[in-house]
């Protein structure tokens, strides 16, 4: 199963290369990572997509307790959560006809034309992972991708429940 | 007023001062310099030149398993800093507070491939507790500080600390201040078992009818070895010890089994497969200790205590964990079972006890030592124990040689048995007893090692010479890699690949050489007589070269991807 882990630790030099290196070292998945610093900027939080079963997870929740660096870790997909990333993609649109797909199949999914060049849109949009999927097959169908880039997914949980030092 | 400055050479002596170091293991090089320039303008501090870096990773290791302090290690940038790498591994395998202090290149030549560069915190990664990158001069002592009390709380392992030469150097000082109660709200090892899960744990030993104790190396970490007895005599139940956890109970107390796994006593794999419940304190469920996991006791109801969560249904599903000190832990446990009027449940002890007699009666581990033929290893391992009574530090190698060291010499006490368990790593036994003999002049201190593993630390025989270090070195010569040359036996057909030496130099001539004794024995009428001399030479290391028969296994020994009880008892009989 696909699991959302949010990872709060010390800004320190080296806590990200723990925690990619743990990973690699104990054969854990890593389907997205993302890093940066929070409102306090002592803190890194770090979103990481994973999948394995149970057992796998509670090693790897446990395992990335243990690093020195790392304050707190939870498991988001255990309750309710937010999760969006954010993908940017540049697509073919060379004739009016192509434009105005582009353009409306990007409304569909709440998307935003971001730049326009002679022969291209480059297009902004954010939503679940599944979201993302889902538009880039669209996308696929109606012209073609030059190039696009994710940003691996980041994640909330609802409610009072908070990640904090 | 001006306050004092002070470079960051000073820094480090006094951060290590205020922490209380005797000794430093180490070797110098240009990146460290400076700081071997402090070392020299002081006397709070010995420094121990070892011969190679990997030997003084050994040696702090040695000397932390036998006082409990942190080992410390001093190295130079660069090969100085890899050469540490094995033995840090090992001190991680076995959870060792360690402090491996690395020169680096100057900050400004981070990053240029500059002479004698290295990323050593980057190498050792995945073999670490921690590691700083020291960056800032003022910071030194704090570092160091922490390093401490990393390496040396929760589950212990070895801390990198890498200094980079300007950092140290006499152009830049900085004021020194440290804070020895170090707190930091990233890292607060749980110590307290939780209340409900002791209660749970207390409700299962309740209930059972065949438990058993499976200890292991945080007992002897903890210093727990009293608490332990007392809570197995409060049970009555049979105890086993893993290899890294001999010691833990007296080898000698009537409710000890013997060591468990790969290599264990009969009965002490036979109480295990049978156990209903499993009482786990400071023992890690190795895949050495269990053989197949998927046929491990399938019937026992498992409570697992350990300081490290991760150790806790890692490879075995523990049924009731607690997470906690074990030394704390069982004393929640002791009285708990007092607060619940625990007594015992007699008839199901007896039932067991007589079960667990008629194990132990069929005498697994044994060999037979014929007069005029060639040495036993394991009856050198006997008039070992005989000779000191029991009482010396044993360090070891890796081969046979442990192994029968682990099953003829039973410990009395914990940090008297010193191996590399989880890392096996060959040449940690001449270094290792090195450090537990300048710790302890007065106590024997044994070295058994075997005619491989020697060979792979034994320039240390210049630094026993230089500091006066008379360990007893006892090599069970085979004239082969005899583990490897075993599996090869029973694995590969009897292809002996690479596993025999037969260019081997005359130990007792290179001991000489070394200016220490050198002692043969080749039969088995001078063994005691021999060996008793060679114990009597108090002020001179002793090198005993025993020449032993070399196609000796050892016994038990687990079928492979079998149950714990699925062994091997003698060449071609299975239990
Ligand atoms: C550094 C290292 N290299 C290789 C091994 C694999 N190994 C395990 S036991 C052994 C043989 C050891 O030979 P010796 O020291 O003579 O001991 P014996 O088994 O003969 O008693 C080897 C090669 C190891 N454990 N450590
Ligand atoms: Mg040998």
């Amino acid at each position: 199963m696909r699991h959302i882990l949010s990872i709060l630790l010390e800004n320190e030099p080296g806590a990200l290369s723990r925690i990619v290196g743990l990973f690699s070292q104990r054969a854990f998945n890593i389907e997205s990572l993302t890093v940066a610093p929070t409102d306090d900027n002592t803190l890194s939080r770090i979103t990481i997509a994973t999948i394995g079963d149970d057992k796998v997870l509670e090693q790897i929740v446990k395992q990335v307790n243990k690093l020195v660096d790392v304050i707190k870790i939870t498991d988001l997909t255990e309750r309710k959560h937010v999760e969006r990333e954010l993908l940017l993609v540049k697509v073919v649109a060379m004739n009016d006809k192509s434009r105005t797909e582009v353009k409306r199949i990007s409304d569909i999914f709440r998307g935003a034309i971001v730049d326009i060049g002679k022969q291209i849109y480059t297009i902004e949009l954010t939503g679940s992972s599944d979201k993302l999927n889902a538009f880039i097959e669209t996308l696929n169908n109606e012209t073609e991708i030059i190039e696009s880039v994710r940003s691996g997914c980041v994640g909330i949980a609802r409610g009072e429940k908070a990640l904090r030092v | 007023m001006t306050k004092e400055l002070f470079t960051g050479a000073e820094m480090v002596v006094k951060a290590l001062s205020a922490l209380k170091v005797k000794y430093i293991f180490g070797y110098p090089g240009g990146s460290v310099l400076d700081l071997y320039d402090a070392i020299f303008q002081q006397d709070e501090i010995e420094h121990i030149l070892v011969r190679h870096e990997q030997a003084a990773t050994h040696m702090a290791d040695g000397y932390s398993r036998a006082t409990g302090e942190v080992g410390v290690v001093l190295a130079t940038s660069g090969p100085g800093a890899t050469n540490c790498v094995t033995g840090i591994a090992t001190a991680y395998m076995d959870s060792i507070p360690m402090v491996v202090l690395a020169g680096q290149v100057p900050t400004t030549l981070i990053g240029n491939d500059a002479f004698q560069e290295t990323d050593i915190v980057g190498c050792t990664r995945p073999i670490i507790k921690h590691s700083f990158n020291c960056r800032d001069l003022a910071d030194i002592p704090n570092v160091i500080a922490k390093a401490f009390y990393i390496a040396s709380t929760g589950r212990p392992g070895p801390v990198v600390v890498e200094l980079p030469k300007d950092l140290l150097i006499p152009q830049n000082k900085a004021e020194f201040a440290i804070e020895l109660d170090v707190k930091m709200r990233s890292y607060n090892p749980n110590v307290k078992g939780h209340p409900k899960q002791i209660r749970k744990a207390v409700k299962t030993i309740n209930e059972a009818k065949k438990l058993v104790v499976y200890s292991g190396g945080g007992i002897v970490l903890s210093d727990a070895s009293e608490l332990l007895t007392t809570l197995v005599e409060t049970l009555k139940a049979p105890i086993t010890n893993t290899l890294m956890g001999l010691g833990g109970i007296s080898g000698t107390h009537e409710n000890f089994v013997g060591m468990l796994g790969m290599h264990g006593s009969f009965e002490a794999n036979k109480t295990m497969a049978n156990a209903d419940v499993i009482l786990a304190l400071g023992a890690r469920f190795d895949d050495r200790v269990t053989n197949n996991v998927e046929k491990f006791c399938p019937n026992a109801t498992i409570i697992h205590v350990d300081i490290d969560p991760t150790s806790i249904s890692k490879t075995i599903n523990a049924h009731v964990p607690v997470v906690g000190l074990v030394e704390v832990v069982m004393q929640q446990l002791l009285d708990e079972l007092a607060a619940t009027n625990f007594t015992p449940d007699e008839e199901a002890l007896a039932d067991w006890w007589q079960q667990i007699h008629l194990w132990r009666d069929m005498r697994h581990v044994g060999y037979k030592q014929v007069a005029g033929e060639k040495i036993k290893p394991q009856r050198v391992v006997e008039a070992m124990y005989k000779i000191t009574n029991g009482e010396a530090y044993v360090a070891s190698d890796v081969g046979q040689h442990q192994m029968f060291a682990a099953q003829y010499y039973p410990f009395a006490k914990p940090r008297q048995w010193i191996n590399s368990g989880g890392a096996g790593t060959m040449g940690f036994g001449l270094p290792a007893a090195m450090g537990v003999k300048l710790a302890f002049p007065d106590k024997h201190v044994i070295c058994i090692t075997g005619d491989g593993s020697i060979q792979m630390n034994i320039q240390e025989l210049s630094t026993c010479l230089q500091y006066n270090l008379p360990v007893v070195i006892v090599a069970l010569n085979n004239r082969s890699l005899g583990m490897v040359r075993q599996w090869q036996d029973m694995v590969y057909g009897g292809r002996h690949s690479s596993s025999y030496m037969e260019s081997l130099p005359d130990f007792t001539k290179i001991a000489e050489a070394y200016g220490h004794v050198g002692i043969k024995i080749d039969t088995l009428d001078e063994l005691d007589s021999k060996l008793a001399q060679a114990f009597s030479i108090k002020n001179k290391l002793v090198f005993v070269d025993v020449l032993v028969d070399e196609k000796e296994h050892v016994y038990p020994m687990h079928i492979r991807q079998g149950g714990i009880d699925d062994m091997w008892v003698e060449k071609g009989v299975k239990a």
